[in-house]
């Protein structure tokens, strides 16, 4: 008999040269508690979280949190079925008039995951002979989605403009096209030139289709993402998003201005053949979705953190993402995963959270500490980050 | 440009920049095997023949070319007629 798992040897491998170092397991770690949005107790040792994207903070808004105590009183714990079939309540087409406000866009499709929503939406409304042309460093859940439809996939150079215009130019002008494009990049944080990008495939024919999943809430001036912030979000034909960043507990949504958008419903896999989010979930994503609409303070402290995080990070001597902070992500560069991996434990140590991130997810194979502010970090909070990244940077070596 | 063996030639021209090793290039020679290239490596060299022959190269078509003689053959598909 083959062994199905042998494949994934020399992964097991990696991992056990990497922990028998006597490195802590960067992808094992429990939250025994959680204080608030910026802190949490990890092995008994109170700890700051920096890698949460939780950008808002709202997971412990006492509004958010109390429509979640009351849906779950009223309607229970789960609705058990589709949303076509016994899964739509009145809080599921309540949160997905939150989200046509939050937009204003006429329609809104509410998914049990953002995986999910690009999984559904991409697979569904690009078919066969049809085109996706995407930038190389898309997240898995576009990547899946390219590969459970049948459409043509066409990748470009990470944020290049003229590698997508060269490809839209050279596929038949009849074909249906899909240009896929994220806001914010998570992985080094970094932004895209949407306001170019969407002009470019507006005048090749093509339909745009842009993740805001780490955008939502603080960029743009009513917190509608990179698009908004760049002028472009009339011509983008599908935002996908998440309740999962910004919003504060889980889901994701499709929104856009398509006059035949709601057929989706009926012929979007994803969508139908799995279970609505629970009654609790969709009443705390409507309150805070509502109430990121009037967050502008909240915004400006975010963009203060992110600032200053960056400034200081740079000024210890760490390389980064990004030359200067375009979000709410800041990605500190390691030379290798095992120095990444001992600077994560170090952190920790000092009682810092934050992402270990390694290839496959990483472009060019980095391995990046990512770390995503908060805008109820306070100062001095960020003050005792830096602290704490001066103390494991010299102790691991990273800087000098 | 139609010729295989022309477009031939021209593939190995776009090839020797990215053959960091200098391993000898044959018809059999496989990208990921062989030449080792990882996905960015793969995406900056389809670019360069995508621009010299002005074509597409999807990823699923890519999914199908292994050796360095397959893509030799699917230029001459996706050329004919230009």
């Amino acid at each position: 008999m083959t062994d199905l798992f042998s494949k994934f040897d020399p992964l097991i491998q990696q991992r056990e040269e990497l922990l028998s170092n006597g490195v802590t397991d960067p992808f094992n770690l429990v939250m025994e508690k959680v204080e608030s949005p910026t802190v949490a107790i990890c092995n008994g040792r109170r700890t700051i979280l920096l890698g949460t994207y939780n950008y808002m903070g709202m997971t412990f808004d006492p509004d958010v949190v109390a429509a979640g105590h009351k849906a779950l009183d009223e309607f229970g714990s789960g609705t058990t079925g589709s949303r076509v079939l016994n899964g739509t309540y009145a809080g599921h087409r309540a949160v997905e008039r939150a989200l046509k406000d939050f937009y204003a866009m006429d329609h809104a499709m509410v998914f049990s995951t953002g995986y999910q929503a690009n999984l559904g939406v991409i697979s569904t409304i690009a078919g066969k002979d049809d085109y996706i042309i995407l930038d190389i460093d898309s997240h898995a859940s576009i990547y899946d989605g390219c590969a459970l439809g049948n459409a043509q996939i066409v990748p470009f150079r990470h944020n290049d403009i003229e590698a997508l215009e060269k490809r839209l130019k050279r596929i038949p002008p009849e074909a249906g096209k899909l240009v896929v494009l994220e806001g914010v990049y998570s992985m080094l944080g970094d932004v895209a030139p949407l306001q170019e990008m969407v002009a470019v495939s507006k005048a090749n024919g093509a339909m745009v289709l842009v993740d805001e999943a780490h955008s939502m809430g603080f960029i743009g001036e009513h917190g509608r993402g990179v698009a908004e912030a760049q002028g472009v979000i009339d011509d983008v034909d599908f935002i996908i998003g998440t309740f999962s960043k910004s919003v504060g507990t889980v889901g994701g949504f499709c929104v856009s201005n398509h006059p035949k958008f709601e057929i989706l419903r009926l012929v979007c896999r994803p969508y139908v053949f799995t279970a609505s989010l629970p009654p609790s979930v969709v009443a705390t994503a409507a309150t805070s979705i509502r109430k990121l609409m009037d967050s502008a303070g909240k915004r400006e402290h975010l963009w203060e953190n992110s600032k200053r995080l960056h400034a200081g990070l740079r000024q210890l001597g760490f390389k980064l993402g990004t030359e200067e902070p375009q979000s709410a992500i800041i990605a500190v560069i390691m030379p290798d995963l095992e120095t990444g991996a001992a600077m994560w434990e170090a952190l920790l140590n000092e009682g810092l959270y934050v992402n270990l991130a390694r290839p496959p997810a990483t472009p060019a194979g980095m391995t990046l500490l990512r770390c995503s502010l908060c805008a109820l970090h306070s100062e001095e909070q960020v003050g005792e980050v830096l602290t704490m990244f001066a103390a494991a940077g010299r102790a691991t070596g990273c800087i000098s | 440009m139609s010729d295989r063996q022309q477009i031939y030639s021209r593939t190995l021209e776009l090839i020797e920049p990215f053959n960091k090793k200098g391993m000898p290039i044959t018809e059999a020679t496989r990208f990921a095997q062989d030449l080792e290239w990882d996905s960015l490596t793969v995406l900056d060299f389809v670019a360069n023949v995508e621009d010299e022959f002005d074509v597409i190269i999807s990823m699923n078509m890519q999914a199908e070319i292994e050796t360095v003689g397959q893509l030799a053959d699917a230029l001459v598909r996706l050329t004919a007629g230009k």
